[in-house]
């Protein structure tokens, strides 16, 4: 009751806070969800490709083609770079928001070499005489993968977006929860990507 | 140069039907009537700051309900065609071609752009209101919701007088919706004008389950919430786990005819079987999403309009949750015939009647509500007084579909057609008119006449058996679903010739409930007191039409039925006056970016229907731009100062 009076006596400034801060709660609960369709997305698209694993109709097979030394390398830029967006978090826990966007454009630097090296892939691929029209394996492979990649690239895009933003207003609530959600984001495309490279890259070298 | 013109135009718009030309002509006349209106009356303005900016959900509400109304009357149109053509042997009123886009056009307007916007609609209207708060979780995303489904459809529609309508079934089965079967930009309409109101749908599934859980008032627990509420919320977990499979779908489908990717193919290693479980997985559970959110309404309707509260509330709760669950679970009961195993079938035919059960259970609780209480037969009640055994015979045929040796008979005859029209209309367009005749006093502060209305009601109601009840009889006669012509010598015409004087009958019903919205406008009974119905939930609490801020005061919820327990402590005396403390209210400022974001998207959906690619790519490139836009905006919400508070309330006839 004495907190409710004293937020009158000094205006709304407080009570604004308040309910930004609230507010924001609520949209890392919206993202939660928002992941979760994300999920269903990628399993979708997974069981499309459990389908079409051995529907190679004549063409190239994965065993031919893949490269695993490269797919490796990129596994671990992307786990690296799950690792260094977590260190953006924990500096943006400890207040300091020069060290955040050092984490995050590092992170952004790790997920932009990924995003090349698998565009490298694709056209190495395609070199080989493996496109999306090929077989219905290399359809699944190419749209599972490369919704994969887009959404990396679109995390890209939108790291830089938080980059500039945090440069320019600091770390207050709402820059806070866009953080939160972006790391939330490249975790779980992270985890997806573990799935991806087993499924797809380890069982079809096998 | 001239020659090129003319090639372009006669392949880009379509041509040679009469009915084409009459429709181009009136939509040409139509455009040009609002265009001059709103630039006579210096509207312009008022339509942009009003209406296309706007993040209230209640006129978010009002802008789907206006399109859905509109949807139905094309989708309404495209059936009295159907049935036209049908109603004689050897008809020669539509051609093969012609009659396969109309029953394309009709399904999915039907389901996509009239039941869902019809939905959101109710949602958007209802749901804030009865939670007592302010607004949904996320306001701005709720306008780009509405917009995007806005512009999905008109994308769908455009296909009717540009490049030509779709052709292959509601759900475009490949291998007939591969480009080998399906050339031409009809089928990419299809594909983009659902993608990008999908995305909407998926939006809106998101924000109304966190207003749900995070935004009721204080004091108003999850076993107290309105069972309206709980049939939204319900729905919106069917919403979040369907449509990501109904975007994947699609969107293999559309790179199957775009980039020459073999996923539903009959060469190149494809599958078309895997389309068919793909897009049953979404639109098994779709039927669901629409018919629960009905039978929320028919809840709050057949409390109100006993005067009891209703009966059973857990055992709704439960069975609103558990058919939320199953209906995940039934997907391959729309192809017994694909030729499975035993045990498979089995499966999918025993879920399938698993259904039954938890409907079952809200039947019983709305007749064991109506039992003993005083019911009055106002509108919303008609209708749900109707749909008890309309929907009875509907899930019972269900049940008979699902016995999976029978379905071998039954499959894609005409017996189908009946069963699915009976539970869809009968439950979810039955459920949705109780829904509007219901809100409509809250939302524009009158109601609708219940003269006019009783005459639409009967028009319907006999309409639909006289329509659909012969067409259970033409199923077991043999006839097959999207015949466009048949013989005389089949013994169909009769029937057929009954079932087209039936949806007509439909048709003049809803010719009466346009003309009882247009009369009700200037002669309906205003609703000076916000209670029209002495109803119980808390939407009835404030003044009619509701305010923009909703609630003038937050209301503290203690009871459930929490407005009727006022109502009941007030008239014994019990009621304590609590003193009025007025804040001021924390309002979203209004946006254009979810209307010109929603502009580019279908600036996508229209470049890559004609392969043009360029023009998806300047679409792409708006729309990462208005998301960049509206990222770096951080001056998104104001405050309303208390004395306009007071004054709106004041205004309204409450004094606080």
């Amino acid at each position: 009751m004495q907190q409710m009076a004293k937020h009158h006596d000094h205006g709304h400034g407080h009570d604004h806070d308040h309910g930004h801060e609230e507010h924001e709660q609520l949209k890392v609960l919206g993202f939660w969800i928002f992941v979760v369709t994300d999920c269903i997305l990628f399993g979708s698209l997974f069981a499309t490709y459990a389908v079409m694993m051995h529907s190679y109709a004549g063409g190239p097979t994965g065993k031919e083609l893949f490269e695993l030394p490269g797919i490796i390398a990129s596994t671990f830029i992307l786990l690296t770079s799950s690792f260094t967006s977590g260190l953006a978090v924990l500096a943006m826990n400890k207040g300091k928001v020069k060290e955040l966007i050092a984490w995050l454009a590092v992170t952004a630097v790790l997920g932009l070499s990924f995003v090349v090296l698998e565009i490298n892939e694709f056209t190495h691929l395609v070199h080989e005489g493996a496109t999306i029209a090929t077989s219905g394996f290399w359809s699944a492979f190419f749209t599972l993968v490369g919704t994969h990649g887009l959404h990396v690239s679109v995390g890209l895009f939108w790291m830089v977006a938080l980059m500039i933003q945090l440069k320019r207003r600091g770390i207050t609530p709402v820059t806070r929860r866009k953080v939160t959600n972006l790391s939330l984001y490249w975790h779980f495309l992270d985890v997806v990507w573990i799935f991806l490279f087993t499924v797809v890259y380890l069982m079809g070298v096998m | 140069m001239w020659e090129n013109i003319k090639q372009f135009a006669s392949e880009f718009f379509v041509t040679g039907d009469p009915l084409i030309y009459g429709a181009d002509v009136s939509i040409a006349l139509t455009m040009i009537a609002i265009v001059f209106v709103l630039t006579k009356y210096k509207k312009w303005g008022w339509l942009w700051r009003e209406w296309l900016t706007t993040v209230d959900h209640k006129r978010i509400g009002i802008m789907y309900l206006i399109a859905s109304l509109l949807m139905l009357f094309r989708g309404g149109v495209d059936a009295l065609l159907m049935r036209l053509q049908l109603a004689f042997p050897n008809m020669e009123f539509l051609h093969s071609e012609h009659y396969n886009a109309i029953f394309t056009t009709h399904g999915t307007i039907m389901i996509l752009f009239m039941a869902m916007p019809m939905m959101f609609g109710l949602f958007n209207m209802v749901v804030p209101l009865q939670l007592g708060a302010r607004d949904v979780a996320y306001p701005f995303l709720n306008a780009l919701s509405f917009w995007l489904f806005m512009l999905g459809a008109m994308l769908f529609n455009l296909s009717f007088v540009i490049g030509g309508s779709p052709e292959a079934g509601w759900l475009s089965y490949p291998p007939l919706s591969q480009n080998d079967f399906s050339p031409g930009p009809g089928q990419n309409f299809w594909i983009w004008g659902i993608q990008i109101s999908g995305i909407g749908s998926l939006a809106t599934g998101i924000n109304f389950i966190v207003t749900i859980l995070k935004m009721r008032a204080p004091g108003m627990k999850l076993s107290q919430m309105p069972l309206f509420s709980w049939s939204v919320l319900s729905s919106s977990i069917m919403i979040i786990f369907a449509f990501p499979i109904l975007t994947v779908t699609i969107a293999l489908l559309f790179l199957d005819r775009f980039a020459g990717a073999h996923f539903f193919t009959m060469d190149g290693g494809g599958n078309p079987m895997m389309y068919l479980n793909l897009i049953w997985m979404w639109g098994h559970p779709e039927v669901y999403i629409v018919v629960v959110p009905a039978f929320g309404i028919f809840s709050e309707v057949v409390a109100t309009f006993s005067r009891k509260k209703i009966f059973g509330y857990k055992s709704m709760v439960w069975a609103l949750m558990a058919i939320a669950v199953a209906s995940f679970f039934t997907w391959a009961h729309h192809f017994f015939t694909m030729g499975t195993s035993a045990s498979v079938i089995a499966f999918f035919a025993i879920s399938t009647m698993v259904i039954a059960i938890p409907t079952g259970v809200k039947v019983f609780n709305w007749l064991f509500t109506m039992f003993r209480g005083r019911i009055s037969f106002k509108q919303p009640m008609l209708w749900t007084i109707a749909f008890i055994p309309c929907f009875l015979v509907g899930g019972a045929t269900g049940v008979m579909l699902a016995v999976a040796p029978a379905d071998y008979q039954y499959h894609n005859s005409y017996f189908l057609i009946a069963h699915f029209h009976q539970v869809l209309i009968g439950g979810v367009v039955f459920g949705y008119l109780a829904g509007i005749y219901y809100w409509w006093p809250k939302l524009f502060g009158f109601k609708l006449d219940e003269k006019l209305g009783k005459w639409g009601f009967w028009f319907w109601n006999i309409g639909f058996y006289v329509c659909f009840m012969p067409q259970y009889a033409l199923g077991f006669m043999g006839m097959t679903r999207r015949y466009y012509t048949y013989g005389w010598d089949r013994g169909w015409a009769d029937m057929n010739l009954v079932s087209t004087v039936g949806a007509f009958m439909m048709g003049i019903g809803f010719i009466f409930q346009v003309w009882q919205i247009a009369y009700s406008i200037k002669h309906g009974e205003r609703d000076k007191t916000g209670d029209p119905w002495n109803a119980r939930t808390l939407e009835w609490s404030i003044p009619s039409p509701a305010p923009f801020y909703n609630f003038a005061v937050v209301p503290t919820v203690k009871d459930s039925d929490d407005w009727w327990a006022t109502k009941q402590a007030k008239a014994n005396g019990t009621y304590k006056e609590e003193p009025v403390h007025l804040e001021p209210i924390h309002m979203p400022k209004n946006s254009g970016i979810p209307f010109i974001m929603s502009l580019f998207w279908f600036l996508v959906g229209f470049g890559f229907t004609f392969g043009w690619v360029w023009i998806a790519v300047i679409g792409f490139i708006g729309v990462f731009a208005c998301m960049w836009v509206r990222s770096f905006q951080y001056d998104t919400d104001y405050y309303v100062p208390v004395d306009e508070v007071r004054r709106t309330e004041a205004s309204l006839g409450r004094v606080l």
